[in-house]
C-alpha cells in the first residue's frame, strides 16, 4: 500500500499463487544479494530453503549427543541401584546382570534422543513465538492456506524500500506491502 | 507415482491417493471445516454415546476393584494373570500400527501414509492409555504399584528390579507414550496454524494460536522441522519394534511351557502390527463414510491397509506353527503336553480354533483383489482380527498357565462380570478419547495433504521433486 | 440386692477376676441377677425412670472399676511352665505349658504355646508315649475352638441369662426329692471319660445315692457295631515287620494313629537301598490314608471282613474258629499268601482289626494274634481305659426307653449332642422332651442346648484343670492356659456341687484326688514313679514333676507298667454279625468336623479331607465304576464344579449327597460321612453340607445293606483344593520297588535320567558361607494325614478363605499334600502322597520377575517374602512351577473378630489384601533359635530348628536342618540314593528335596 507506515518497518512482503513462484523469486532475491530475507508457505517446498541459502545440520548432532546421554543415565541408573546402593541376591543371578540391563538403557536412549530432538527443533527456530511482525501482513493469514509470502528485511544492507519493493513486484509477485515491526 | 503403464480403466491400475480436483484451498477447507463446522454428524453422537456409558461401566469397575481387590476377578492361582493382561497386550498391540504408519512407512517414503497418519497416531496415543491402565489395576496394591515401579529416591534405598521383564514394561511403555505424543504433537503443530487462520470464533483462534505456537510457515522453520521429523521417525521405529519385544519377554522369559518360547519377540511385533492395522480400517472405514472423507481416505489406502495386514497376518501364522514345531522339536515333554492341551483335548481348546479362524482362515479373503476393494469385506476381516487377535493372547496367558508343571495344581479359569466389563470399558474410553480427538483435532494431516495436491502441472513437479 | 451391695460386691473382687470384655463385665452373676430384675423379665420396670437411672449408674460404676482392673489373662492358680519358670517370662518369649487334650474321653498329650498369657499353638509333648513330640489335625485345630467367637457365654435357664448361683441351688431343689430315692430319675449322659478324678466323683455320687444311672453316648468313639470288644489292643508295630488291616484306619483315624504312625513310620525310613522294610497288607471297603500306605490292598466290602477274618483264622489253624464263609477269588489268591507270609514272621506280625467292625472280628484278630506269636509282642491286650458303658448305643438306647417309660426326672447332658447326633431310629428328641429337667453343660448352645432348660458354658481343656488317660493308659495332667474366655464351667465343678464339695477350685479337686491317690486312699490303685522309676519322695515333689512332665509316666501301659490282664477272646463264643444284602452303606465321620462339634472351626473346615482334597462339605465316596452310572466318567476334573445329587434310600429314610468317585472304593458300596449339616453350630458351621445322621440307625451305625442310590437330576457344588489325580507321565513322586531298588541303587536317579541336570546355568552360583538351611522329605514316610497344613495354619496365621474362593482355587495353605492315583482308578495300583512346600530354590524363578523385589534370597539362602514390599503383580506366581505361593485376593485376614485377634501367632504378620504369602520355613523359628545361639555364645544346634510341619509330623517325613553342617540329618538324607529334586530339570535347584517312596511288594501277590 502507498500509505506510509508510523512505526518502523519491518520489512517487505511479496505474496504469490503458488510455490513454483515462489521458489523462482527466492532464487532472485538471493542473487540479487538480499541476505536478511524470509519465504513462507502453507506446507515443505523442497529447495526453498537452498534458494534462500540457509543451511543449518547442527539438528543430527545435538539428538546424538542427547541419545548418548540416555544411554549412559539408563545403565549408570541400573548399575548404581542393582550394584552399588542396594545389591541383592535375585534368584541366584548376578548383581550386574547385563543381560537385562539393556532394554531398560535402550529405551531411555530413545526416549531422549526423541525429545531432545523436538525441543531442539523448537529452540533453534525461535518457538514458541506469539508475536512476529511478518503477521501484521493483511493477508498472512493465507500463508498458513493456500498462499506463499517472500519478506525482505529493512534491516538487510541493501534493502531500500522503493527499489526493493519495485524489485519484487518484478518477481511476479501477487502484491507487496510494507510491513512495520 | 502415477502407474501410466496400464491402459485406462484397467482395474490393475493403483488408485489415486487423492481425489481428483482438488486444490490447497478445497483441502484446507475441506479437513478444517470437520472440525470448525456448527453441525455435528448425528453418527457422531450416537458413538460418543455408547463410548461414554461403556467409560463409565469402566469407571465403576476400578471404583469397585479399589474397594474390594482383585478377587472380584476370576483370576486365581494358577492362571494369576488373565483378562488385564491380555488386555494391556491387546492395547499396546494395536498402538503400533500408528507409529508403524507414521515413522517406518515415511522412511519409506511411502506417501500414501500422509492421509491416515494423523489419527493412526492418536489411535496409538489413546490405545497406549487404554493399555497403561492395566498394568496399575491388575497389581494386588494398585496404590503403591503406581509409583513403586518406578525408581524413585528414598530412604530406604528400595529400588525396582531391574532383571524383571516388567521394569523393563514400565520403561518401555512409558517411553513409548510421551514420544508417540511428541511426534503427534510436532506434526499438528503446522495444522495448528492453519486453525489459528481459519477460525472464526475468538476464543478458538486464541487456543489454536497457542497450540501452534505462533507456527508462521517459514523457510527456514520448515527445513528443520522436516529435518527434526525425520529424526523422530528414525527414533520411532526402533523404539516401536521394542515395545512389544518387551511386551513378549513379560512371557518369554518365564519358565511357563507356551510363555518360554524365543520366537515370541518378532511374532509379538507382528501380531501388534498386525491388529493395529486392523483397528485403523475399523476407524478409518466408518469415520471417512461419516464425514465423506473419500477423497483423502481413498480406496487405495483400504487396499493398501488390507494388504498390510494380509503379510504380517501371514507371519503371525508362521509364529504359531514355529510354536508347535518347536514344542514338538524340543522334545521336552511339558511343552509337548502344553501343545496337546493348547490344540486338542484341553477344555480350552476351543479358543484356539476360533483364533485360528479369526487370525489365519478369514483374513485370506485379503488375497481377492476385488474383496480388497470391497469396504464391507475388509470392514469384516479387520473386526475378526481384532477379536483373534485378542483370543491369542488370551490362549498364550491363560490356557499356558492353567495346566503347567505339576498336575496337582491343574484348575480351571472362568472370568467374571466385572472382567468383561473392565475390557468393554476400555473399548469405551479409546471410543471416547479418538472421536474428541476427531472433533477438536484435524484427523488428517491438512499440511501433507497439500504436498499430494496434482492438479497444478506447474508445481508439481517441484512440489513432489527431490 | 441393690445397688450398694452391687458396688460392694464388685469392689470385693479382684479386677483382674472378670475383667475381660464389656460384654464378660455385664456377665458378673449379681449384675446379671439384678439386670434380670430389671429387664426383660418384668419389663414393667424399664419405664421406671428410678429403676432406669439406677442400671444406669450401675453400669457406670461397673465400667469404671473395669477401668482399673488390670490386664492380664495369668490364670490366678499357679501353673508350672515346662521348660522355663514363670518368673523368667520374657515379652515376645513363649513360655511352654503340659497339658493334655480329651477327645473321645482319650488324652492327647500336648504342650502349649503360652504367648503372655495367651495360648497360640500346640506341640505334641515330647516325653509322652502316647504322642512323642507329634499331635494331629484335631490337637492342631482345637486352639481355634478355643477362641471361637461363637462358643455360648452364658449360662441360660429357657433362654434367659442365669447364672451359676442360681443354677446350683435349682440344681439341689431339683436333686433334694431324687436323693430320697437313691438317686432313681437322675440320669447322667456324658462323653466316654478316662478321667480318674471324674470317675472317682460319679462313683462318690453313685455309692451316695445307687440308682443314678451314668449313660455315655459319642457317635465318632464310643460307638460300636456288634458289640464292644472286650479288651483293647495296643500295638507295637515299631517290632512288626508284616502288618494286616482289617478294616482298621490305624494310621489315619483316631487318638492312637500319632504313635502307630510313629512306630509303622520308623519301619518306612530307609537309609541304604539294601535296608529291609516293614510291609502293609490292608483289607477294606474304601480307600482310607491306611490303604493309601498299604504295599497290598485288598478291596472287600465291610460285610464280607468277618468272613475274611475267619477263613484267614481258619487257614492259620486257629482253634474254635467257626465255619468259613465262601470269600471272592481275590481274597482266595491272598489267604495262602498272608498266611506264609504271617508264618515266615513268627512274633514279627500283627493283626490289626478295625475301630468299626463288630467285637467278633477283634476277637478273631486277638486270637490270630496269639497264633501267630504276635500277642505280648507287636500287641498287648488290656483294658481299655475309658471308664464303662463303652456300648455307646446300648447305653444311649436304655436312656431312650427310660425317657420314654417317664423314668427319668433329671437329666445331666454333658459335652455331647444326642439330639443332632444320636441314631434316627431312636428318636432322642420326643423322648428329651419327656424329661421335666433338662440341663445341658456344653462349649456350644448347641442343638441339644436349646432343648433342655439349662445350659451351662462349658470351659475348653485350655481353661479348666482335669485329668485324662491316653490310649495307652498314661495319665495326662489337663493344665488350663487361661481363665475360661466366656465364663465356662467344667464337669467336674457340676459334679462337685453335686456332691456337695462345690465351691472349691477344680485345681484342688485334681490336685486333692492325686494327693489321695500318693497316699494310696483312692479304689483304683496307682503305681506312681518318676520316669526313672523311683518313688517320689514328697506329694509336692512328685504333684511339680506330674504337672512339669504333663503326665504320670509309670501308668503307661506301652512303657513300664505291666498291662492289666483282659478276659481271653473265645471267638466261638461270639455271635456272627447277621448276614447283609444289597447296596453296602458305610457311615464314617467327618475326619475332621467328626459328628459336627468342630462345624465351627474355619481351619478345619478348609483342610482338605484327605484323599479326595474336598473342603466345606461332607460327600458321599462311590467306587468310579458306580459313578458312572450317575454320570461322573472320571474321578477327575479339569476344575472345582457341580457334581450330581444322588437320593439315599435306607431302610425307609431319605438323605441327599453329592457322590465322588473315590479310586479303592468296593463297588455297590457308598461311604457317607456324617457331621455336616448343623443347624446350630455358628457363623462358620450353620447350615453348611448335607446331615447324614437322619440315616444312622442304631441297629448298624457302622455298615449296612440293603441301601438305594437314585438320581434326583439336582447338581451340588463340590470344591476341593486338588482335582487332577494322575501324574500324566511326569513323575512329581519317584517310585521304586523295594527288591529292584536292593539291586540298583541308582533306580531312582534314572526315573529322571532322560532330564538336564539341574546345575545347568549361566551364572556362577551363590555361595552361602554361614548357615544355609534345606529340607528334606521323606515320601516314604509320610503318610498324607495333613497335621503339617494345620499345623502350619496355626503356626503362621494363615487366613481361611471360605468355600467360594476356595471354588476360585484361591485357598492360602501354605504347605500341601498332592495326591497321585497309579493304575486303574476302580483298583488303584499306588496312591502317593506328597507334601509340597515353598521349595526355596537356589535360583528362584519367582524372584527374578518381580518387579518391585519384593521377594529376594537372604543370605542364609531362604526365599524370603517381602510383604510391606509386595504390590501384588502375581507374576511369581505364574513363574513357580510348584505354584505354591498364595495370594490374597480379597481382604482374606480377619482384622476385626476380637477373639480371634487373641489366638495370633506375635511372630509372623498378619498379611493384607493385594500380598502375595508363601511358606517361610517357619523363618520367625529360625530367628528365636539364632537369637538363643547369640546369647549364649554357641553354634545353632542341629535338629534346635523345627519348622511347624516338621514338629506336627508323626512319620517324621519332614527333617530340616543346616547343609553347611556336614553332621545334620538332612545332609545325611540329601546324601541318600532316595533323594532328589521336585522338578529339578527345570533348572530351580530347589532347596527343598524329596526322598522317593519305595514300595515293598510281595513277590507272590504281584
Amino acid at each position: 500500500m502507498a500509505d506510509q507506515p508510523t512505526a518502523p518497518l519491518y520489512g517487505l512482503v511479496a505474496e504469490f499463487d503458488s510455490a513454483p513462484e515462489l521458489l523462482d523469486a527466492a532464487r532472485e532475491v538471493t542473487r540479487a544479494g538480499y541476505r536478511k530475507t524470509d519465504a513462507f508457505s502453507p506446507f515443505p517446498i523442497h529447495g526453498l530453503a537452498d534458494a534462500l541459502d540457509f543451511h543449518d545440520r547442527r539438528l543430527s548432532l545435538i539428538v546424538l549427543l542427547g541419545g548418548i546421554c540416555g544411554l549412559l543415565f539408563g545403565y549408570s541408573l541400573e548399575y548404581y541401584t542393582q550394584v552399588i546402593s542396594f545389591p541383592e541376591n535375585i534368584g541366584g543371578r548376578p548383581y550386574h546382570a547385563w543381560v537385562a540391563f539393556i532394554p531398560p538403557a535402550f529405551e531411555t536412549t530413545i526416549l531422549f534422543g526423541a525429545f531432545t530432538a523436538g525441543i531442539t527443533m523448537l529452540v533453534l527456530n525461535g518457538l514458541p513465538s506469539p508475536y512476529h511482525p511478518v503477521f501484521n501482513a493483511p493477508r498472512f493469514r493465507f500463508a498458513s492456506q493456500d498462499k506463499f509470502f517472500l519478506a525482505i528485511e529493512a534491516a538487510d544492507p541493501k534493502f531500500n524500500e522503493a527499489e526493493t519493493r519495485a524489485f519484487l513486484t518484478g518477481l511476479h509477485a501477487r502484491e507487496v506491502v510494507a510491513v512495520e515491526e | 507415482m502415477e502407474g501410466s503403464q496400464y491402459p485406462k480403466g484397467d482395474f490393475r491400475a493403483p488408485l489415486p491417493i487423492i481425489g481428483p480436483g482438488h486444490s490447497f484451498r478445497s483441502i484446507t477447507n475441506k479437513l478444517t471445516s470437520v472440525v470448525l463446522t456448527k453441525n455435528t454428524p448425528k453418527a457422531w453422537f450416537a458413538v460418543m454415546a455408547i463410548g461414554f456409558v461403556l467409560l463409565n461401566g469402566l469407571m465403576i469397575a476400578i471404583t469397585y476393584l479399589l474397594f474390594k481387590g482383585i478377587g472380584i476377578w476370576g483370576t486365581n492361582i494358577p492362571v494369576g494373570w488373565a483378562f488385564p493382561i491380555i488386555n494391556f497386550v491387546w492395547w499396546i498391540g494395536i498402538g503400533h500400527a500408528g507409529t508403524l504408519i507414521s515413522a517406518i512407512l515415511l522412511l519409506f517414503k511411502q506417501d500414501w501414509r500422509t492421509s491416515i497418519n494423523r489419527f493412526a497416531e492418536a489411535m496409538t496415543l489413546f490405545a497406549v492409555v487404554c493399555a497403561a491402565i492395566f498394568p496399575v489395576i491388575h497389581t494386588g496394591r494398585p496404590w503403591l504399584a503406581a509409583y513403586w515401579l518406578f525408581p524413585y529416591p528414598n530412604a530406604m534405598t528400595i529400588w525396582p528390579n531391574f532383571r524383571s521383564p516388567l521394569i523393563w514394561d514400565v520403561f518401555a511403555v512409558s517411553t513409548y507414550g510421551s514420544v508417540s505424543a511428541l511426534f503427534w504433537f510436532i506434526g499438528l503443530i503446522p495444522d495448528m496454524a492453519t486453525f489459528r487462520d481459519t477460525a472464526e470464533h475468538p476464543l478458538l483462534k486464541k487456543m489454536y494460536g497457542v497450540l501452534s505456537l505462533g507456527w508462521r510457515g517459514s523457510a527456514r522453520h520448515w527445513e528443520r522441522y522436516e529435518h527434526a521429523y525425520l529424526l523422530l521417525a528414525g527414533l520411532s521405529t526402533p523404539l516401536v519394534l521394542s515395545v512389544h519385544t518387551v511386551v513378549s519377554f513379560d512371557f518369554a522369559v518365564g519358565i511357563v511351557p507356551g510363555w518360554h518360547a524365543t520366537i515370541f519377540p518378532p511374532y509379538f511385533v507382528a501380531g501388534a502390527i498386525y491388529d493395529g492395522f486392523a483397528m485403523v480400517l475399523t476407524l478409518a472405514i466408518p469415520l471417512r463414510a461419516m464425514y465423506g472423507l473419500r477423497d483423502f481416505i481413498t480406496d487405495r489406502h483400504i487396499e493398501n491397509m488390507a494388504k498390510v495386514m494380509l503379510a504380517t497376518g501371514l507371519v503371525v501364522v508362521y509364529g504359531y506353527s514355529c510354536e508347535a514345531f518347536f514344542g514338538w522339536y524340543s522334545g521336552n515333554e511339558f511343552e509337548r503336553f502344553m501343545l496337546k492341551n493348547r490344540m486338542y483335548f484341553g477344555p480350552m481348546a476351543w479358543s484356539y480354533w476360533v483364533l485360528i479362524l479369526c487370525n489365519f482362515l478369514v483374513p485370506q479373503i485379503m488375497w481377492s483383489k476385488r474383496l480388497r476393494r470391497k469396504t464391507w469385506a475388509v470392514f469384516t476381516a479387520a473386526m475378526f482380527v481384532n477379536v483373534g487377535m485378542w483370543l491369542e493372547r488370551f490362549v498364550i496367558i491363560v490356557t499356558s498357565l492353567h495346566r503347567d508343571f505339576l498336575p496337582s495344581s491343574w484348575e480351571m479359569y472362568y472370568p467374571t462380570k466385572w472382567d468383561f466389563i473392565t475390557l468393554f470399558g476400555t473399548v469405551g474410553l479409546f471410543l471416547t478419547l479418538m472421536f474428541l480427538f476427531v472433533r477438536v483435532l484435524p484427523l488428517i494431516s491438512i499440511f501433507e495433504m497439500r504436498t499430494l495436491v496434482t492438479d497444478k502441472p506447474a508445481a508439481a513437479p517441484q512440489v513432489e521433486g527431490h | 440386692m441393690t445397688l450398694d451391695d452391687i458396688r460392694t460386691k464388685l469392689n470385693g473382687l479382684e479386677g483382674r477376676a472378670y475383667w475381660r470384655s464389656l460384654e464378660e463385665l455385664s456377665g458378673t452373676p449379681d449384675f446379671q441377677q439384678y439386670l434380670h430384675q430389671e429387664f426383660p423379665a418384668n419389663a414393667a420396670e424399664f419405664t421406671d425412670p428410678a429403676g432406669r437411672r439406677q442400671f444406669l449408674k450401675l453400669m457406670g460404676a461397673s465400667l469404671a472399676l473395669a477401668g482399673v482392673s488390670a490386664c492380664t489373662r495369668q490364670p490366678p492358680e499357679k501353673l508350672v511352665p515346662y521348660v522355663t519358670q514363670p518368673e523368667e517370662i520374657i515379652p515376645g518369649r513363649p513360655l511352654f505349658y503340659a497339658t493334655s487334650m480329651p477327645i473321645g474321653g482319650v488324652g492327647m498329650p500336648l504342650l502349649a504355646e503360652n504367648h503372655m498369657g495367651r495360648p497360640t499353638k500346640l506341640e505334641g509333648n515330647p516325653e509322652h508315649p502316647a504322642s512323642l513330640g507329634a499331635t494331629d489335625v484335631l490337637a492342631q485345630a482345637s486352639v481355634l475352638n478355643l477362641y471361637d467367637p461363637d462358643r455360648s457365654r452364658n449360662i441360660l435357664n429357657l433362654g434367659n441369662e442365669a447364672t451359676w448361683p442360681t443354677l446350683t441351688a435349682a440344681l439341689q431343689t431339683a436333686l433334694a426329692p431324687l436323693r430320697s430315692a437313691g438317686g432313681a430319675g437322675f440320669r447322667i449322659l456324658t462323653e466316654p471319660i478316662s478321667s480318674p478324678t471324674v470317675i472317682d466323683q460319679m462313683e462318690t455320687l453313685m455309692t451316695a445315692s445307687p440308682q443314678v444311672k451314668w449313660h455315655q453316648w459319642d457317635p465318632v468313639y464310643g460307638t460300636v457295631q456288634g458289640g464292644a470288644p472286650d479288651a483293647q489292643a495296643i500295638y507295637h508295630l515299631d517290632k512288626a515287620d508284616v502288618v494286616v488291616s482289617l478294616d482298621a484306619d490305624f494310621l489315619g483315624f483316631g487318638p492312637t494313629a500319632i504313635r502307630n504312625t510313629k512306630d509303622f513310620s520308623s519301619r518306612r525310613r530307609m537309609g541304604t537301598p539294601t535296608d529291609a522294610l516293614n510291609r502293609l497288607y490292608v483289607v477294606e471297603p474304601s480307600l482310607t490314608l491306611t490303604g493309601a500306605n498299604a504295599d497290598h490292598r485288598l478291596t472287600i466290602k465291610a460285610r464280607d471282613v468277618y468272613g475274611f477274618a475267619t477263613a484267614l483264622a481258619s487257614a492259620l489253624g486257629v482253634a474254635g474258629v467257626p465255619a468259613a464263609p465262601a470269600v471272592s477269588d481275590d481274597a482266595g489268591r491272598w489267604i495262602p499268601v498272608l498266611v506264609d507270609d504271617l508264618r515266615a514272621h513268627h512274633g514279627r506280625a500283627v493283626v490289626v482289626a478295625g475301630d468299626h467292625q463288630p467285637a467278633a472280628v477283634h476277637a478273631l484278630a486277638r486270637a490270630i494274634n496269639d497264633a501267630i506269636g504276635g500277642t505280648g509282642t507287636t500287641v498287648v491286650y488290656a483294658a481299655p481305659v475309658v471308664a464303662t458303658p463303652r456300648d455307646g448305643i446300648a447305653s444311649l438306647r436304655e436312656l431312650v426307653t427310660d425317657m420314654n417309660a417317664g423314668a427319668v426326672q433329671l437329666l445331666l447332658i454333658v459335652g455331647t449332642n444326642p439330639v443332632f447326633t444320636a441314631p434316627a431310629d431312636l428318636d432322642f428328641l420326643t423322648a428329651l422332651k419327656k424329661v421335666p429337667l433338662r440341663i445341658h453343660l456344653g462349649q456350644q448352645d448347641d442343638e441339644t442346648g436349646d432343648e433342655c432348660q439349662w445350659h451351662v458354658p462349658e470351659a475348653h481343656y485350655l481353661e479348666s484343670w482335669g485329668d485324662v488317660r491316653a490310649f495307652d493308659g498314661t495319665v495326662s495332667l489337663i493344665q488350663p492356659l487361661i481363665e475360661p474366655l466366656y465364663g465356662g464351667h467344667s464337669f467336674l465343678e457340676v459334679l462337685a456341687s453335686i456332691n456337695g464339695v462345690g465351691g472349691q477350685s477344680t485345681q484342688d479337686l485334681v490336685k486333692g484326688y492325686w494327693t489321695k491317690a500318693f497316699n494310696g486312699q483312692t479304689k483304683t490303685k496307682w503305681t506312681l514313679q518318676d520316669r526313672e522309676g523311683r518313688p517320689f519322695p514328697t506329694v509336692d515333689a512328685f504333684w511339680r514333676q506330674a504337672l512339669y512332665d504333663g503326665f504320670l509316666a509309670s501308668t503307661s501301659l506301652l512303657t513300664g507298667a505291666v498291662p492289666t490282664p483282659a478276659a481271653p477272646a473265645t471267638p466261638l463264643s461270639l455271635t456272627p454279625p447277621p448276614a447283609m444284602t444289597g447296596l453296602e452303606i458305610i457311615f464314617q465321620p467327618d475326619p475332621y468336623i467328626l459328628d459336627g462339634r468342630n462345624a465351627n472351626n474355619g481351619w478345619l473346615q478348609e483342610t482338605p479331607k484327605p484323599l479326595s482334597k474336598v473342603t466345606w462339605d461332607a460327600i458321599a465316596y462311590v467306587s468310579p465304576r458306580t459313578a458312572e452310572r450317575f454320570g461322573v466318567m472320571s474321578f477327575q476334573r479339569s476344575g472345582n464344579g457341580d457334581l450330581p445329587l444322588v437320593e439315599i434310600q435306607y431302610r425307609g429314610r431319605k438323605a441327599k449327597m453329592a457322590i465322588w468317585p473315590l479310586p479303592g472304593t468296593a463297588d455297590d458300596v457308598v461311604v457317607v460321612h456324617f457331621g455336616y449339616g448343623r443347624t446350630r453350630a455358628g457363623r462358620v458351621g450353620t447350615k453348611v453340607g448335607q446331615n447324614l445322621f437322619t440315616l444312622r440307625t442304631s441297629a448298624a451305625p457302622w455298615f449296612d445293606g440293603g441301601v438305594e442310590l437314585h438320581e434326583t437330576g439336582e447338581k451340588y457344588l463340590i470344591v476341593s483344593t486338588q482335582n487332577h489325580f494322575a501324574m500324566e507321565g511326569r513323575a512329581p513322586v519317584r517310585v521304586v520297588e523295594a527288591e529292584e531298588f536292593a539291586k540298583n541303587a541308582k533306580a531312582v536317579a534314572e526315573l529322571g535320567a532322560e532330564r538336564p541336570g539341574p546345575e545347568v546355568s549361566l551364572y556362577k552360583p551363590f555361595e552361602y558361607n554361614g548357615h544355609k538351611w534345606g529340607m528334606a522329605i521323606d515320601l516314604n514316610a509320610c503318610t498324607g494325614c495333613n497335621a503339617c497344613i494345620t499345623a502350619c495354619v496355626a503356626e503362621n496365621n494363615i487366613s481361611v478363605v471360605g468355600k467360594d474362593q476356595v471354588e476360585r482355587t484361591r485357598e492360602m495353605h501354605w504347605i500341601r499334600i498332592d495326591t497321585y492315583y497309579e493304575g486303574d482308578p476302580s483298583k488303584p495300583d499306588g496312591v502317593y502322597h506328597q507334601p509340597v512346600p515353598c521349595q526355596q530354590c537356589e535360583d528362584a524363578p519367582c524372584e527374578v520377575v518381580c518387579p518391585v523385589g519384593a521377594t529376594v534370597h537372604s543370605d542364609e539362602g531362604l526365599n524370603d517374602m517381602v510383604y510391606n514390599r509386595c504390590v501384588g503383580t502375581r507374576y511369581c506366581s505364574n513363574n513357580c512351577p510348584y505354584k505354591v505361593r498364595r495370594f490374597n485376593f480379597l481382604l482374606y485376614s480377619d482384622f476385626t473378630t476380637p477373639e480371634l485377634m487373641a489366638q495370633r501367632n506375635p511372630d509372623v504378620t498378619i498379611r493384607s489384601r493385594g500380598v502375595m504369602e508363601k511358606c517361610t520355613y517357619c523363618v520367625q523359628r529360625i530367628n528365636h533359635a539364632r537369637i538363643d545361639s547369640k546369647v549364649q555364645n554357641r553354634p545353632i544346634k542341629d535338629g534346635e530348628i523345627k519348622t511347624a510341619c516338621q514338629q506336627v509330623c508323626p512319620a517324621d517325613a519332614i527333617v530340616f536342618g543346616d547343609l553347611n553342617d556336614p553332621a545334620s540329618r538332612v545332609v545325611a538324607l540329601k546324601a541318600q540314593e532316595r533323594n532328589y529334586g521336585l522338578l529339578e530339570e527345570t533348572g530351580t535347584r530347589p532347596r527343598t528335596s524329596y526322598l522317593a517312596k519305595v514300595r515293598n511288594r510281595n513277590p507272590a501277590l504281584s
